[in-house]
């Protein structure tokens, strides 16, 4: 379903991914974890079409190095942010895609969905309406969440699900990430430093290091190999052979 | 410091405009290809005309009408040395018409709007939020700068028609009021001597300005670099070039319409 074959990318001078392979079958979550700036959110990028890898392929839903704009029927992408539309209510938000283009869905039953969609992550038909602005981080995340599944994509992207939020709301993301993936039977990749996001939502695990993926597998392995880089990574050892500022 | 010293900087400096003026061509020739097509997001391009027009209408508007006004008290100071006060209304009028509604107009409309429309679009794509709308199957160039520049396009013309019946106002109420004019000889000379290639090419003018305005706007939004000072930076960026533009743009167009 997801498939990437010897992907560089460099910016000026620095390379920062190297020839990074990798296939994610269908109906499974992978999670990509890895230091801050180790090319993680490059990596989605090239999946999504918005940066455009130096050489390689990219395959996602059978199409080959797309352009975001025709891939978007196959795939949804929650941003770290969430990237919500500041100057749309939270339905537009939601249904933005399917009330443009060939889908071209009216008002009420743009609205019918996004309601549909709020009420699948937890949050009430009351929150349609709202604007982006008016939400906490934890409801904008589920908002980005529910746009991101509002078409039934079969591939899902996350970017950094948790970040900035509170332990418990990022137990709530994870557990619906998990939820939605299994109930859309969805390709998930997922990128995150959090270990808590790991556990909960990947079937497999891999971590990109000096520009590869330097180790994959099963999660639970992830936890319990004696890597010394995954070991450093996972448990967030200061000493290790990650070189760290301190 | 070494002569090639100098010459390296002197030529990198030349470098970097002609690398800029590149890209605000290649910037521009984009745009102008996504108007052309299919799909035209029309809610979007109604909102930018309330945003745009409408509410431009006060600050040009007061600066029109404090401008008229200081542009008779000049014209009739200047005029009286030569005994030629009456010239005043004509005057006014054309000086309205033809250079302070559209270049006023235009300039308050670069601070306005090219400030309000590089902060929104850098600040969408600081968040994110132009990335969304490409995985949205969204053109950001389509859903955010052809709405904004065919908007400011056309709102700007109206903008100055409405400046330029307001400058003359202003000049009108000064010329009555402090200068000594009788009101329908006042505006009997005004009519009498704008012609409708005055009041046209004030018009075209705004028009031009509008794109300018709005093609700068838009420009340094989609060009932001990251973070709040990148979008500090593109904002006075906007307006900077939008100002500049706007002042080289009406010469060359003065030269175009009225040269001998």
């Amino acid at each position: 379903m997801i498939r990437a074959d010897t992907i560089h990318k460099a910016f000026g001078s620095k390379r920062v991914l190297r020839g990074v392979s990798f296939e994610v079958a269908k109906g499974e979550s992978l999670v990509i974890i890895g230091g801050s700036g180790t090319g993680k959110s490059v990596l989605l990028k090239c999946l999504l079409g918005l940066e455009r890898a130096d050489s390689g392929t990219v395959q996602v839903a059978g199409l080959t190095n797309p352009r975001p704009q025709i891939l978007a029927e196959h795939v949804g992408m929650l941003f770290q942010g969430a990237a919500l539309f500041d100057s749309l209510p939270v339905w537009q938000n939601i249904a933005f895609r399917l009330m443009r283009g060939k889908d071209n869905l009216g008002h009420e039953a743009a609205h019918k969905l996004a309601v549909e969609k709020l009420a699948r992550v937890g949050l009430g038909p009351e929150t349609a309406d709202l604007y982006p602005a008016e939400l906490s981080g934890g409801m904008q995340k589920r908002v980005g969440l529910a746009r991101a599944i509002a078409g039934d994509p079969p591939v899902l992207f996350f970017d950094e699900p948790t970040a900035g939020l509170d332990p418990i709301m990022s137990s709530v993301i994870n557990a619906l990430i998990r939820e939605v993936v299994s109930e859309l039977g969805a390709t998930a990749v997922t990128i995150t430093h959090d270990m808590r996001t790991v556990h909960d939502v990947a079937d497999r695990v891999a971590m990109l290091h000096d520009g590869q993926f330097y180790w994959e597998g099963p999660t639970a392995e992830a936890f319990s190999t004696t890597d010394p880089v995954m070991q450093q990574f996972t448990q967030g050892l200061t000493e290790g052979p990650i070189p760290t500022l301190r | 410091m070494t002569i090639a010293s100098i010459f390296g900087g002197t030529g990198r400096a030349m470098g970097d405009i002609f690398g800029a003026i590149g890209r605000l061509t290649l910037f521009t020739a984009q745009t102008i290809g996504w108007i052309v097509r299919p799909p035209f997001y029309w809610r979007e391009f109604f909102i930018q005309l309330v945003q745009i027009g409408w509410l431009s209408l006060p600050v040009v508007g007061l600066t029109t009408l404090f401008t008229g006004g200081a542009l008779a008290l000049q014209i009739y100071a200047g005029s009286a040395r030569f005994s030629a006060e009456f010239a005043v209304p004509s005057i006014t009028a054309i000086g309205m018409v033809r250079e302070l509604g559209p270049v006023l107009g235009g300039l308050m409309v670069a601070a306005r709007v090219a400030s309000s429309i590089a902060a929104e679009i850098g600040t969408m794509k600081v968040s994110e939020q132009i990335d969304a709308l490409r995985t949205l199957a969204v053109e950001p160039m389509q859903y955010l700068t052809v709405p904004r520049i065919v908007a400011a396009t056309l709102a700007m013309p109206v903008l100055v028609a409405v400046g330029d019946a307001i400058g003359i106002l202003g000049g009108y109420a000064v010329g009555i009021s402090r200068l000594g004019f009788d009101g329908p000889v006042y505006l009997r000379n005004t009519l009498d001597f704008l012609e409708f290639w005055d009041i046209a090419s004030g018009l075209v003018k705004g028009a031009a300005f509008g794109f300018l305005v709005s093609l700068s706007g838009c420009y340094f939004g989609m060009t932001s670099s990251r973070g709040a000072q990148g979008v500090g930076e593109a904002t006075k960026s906007a307006v900077v070039l939008a100002s500049i533009l706007i002042l080289a743009a009406n010469y060359l167009l003065t030269e175009a319409f009225f040269s001998a």
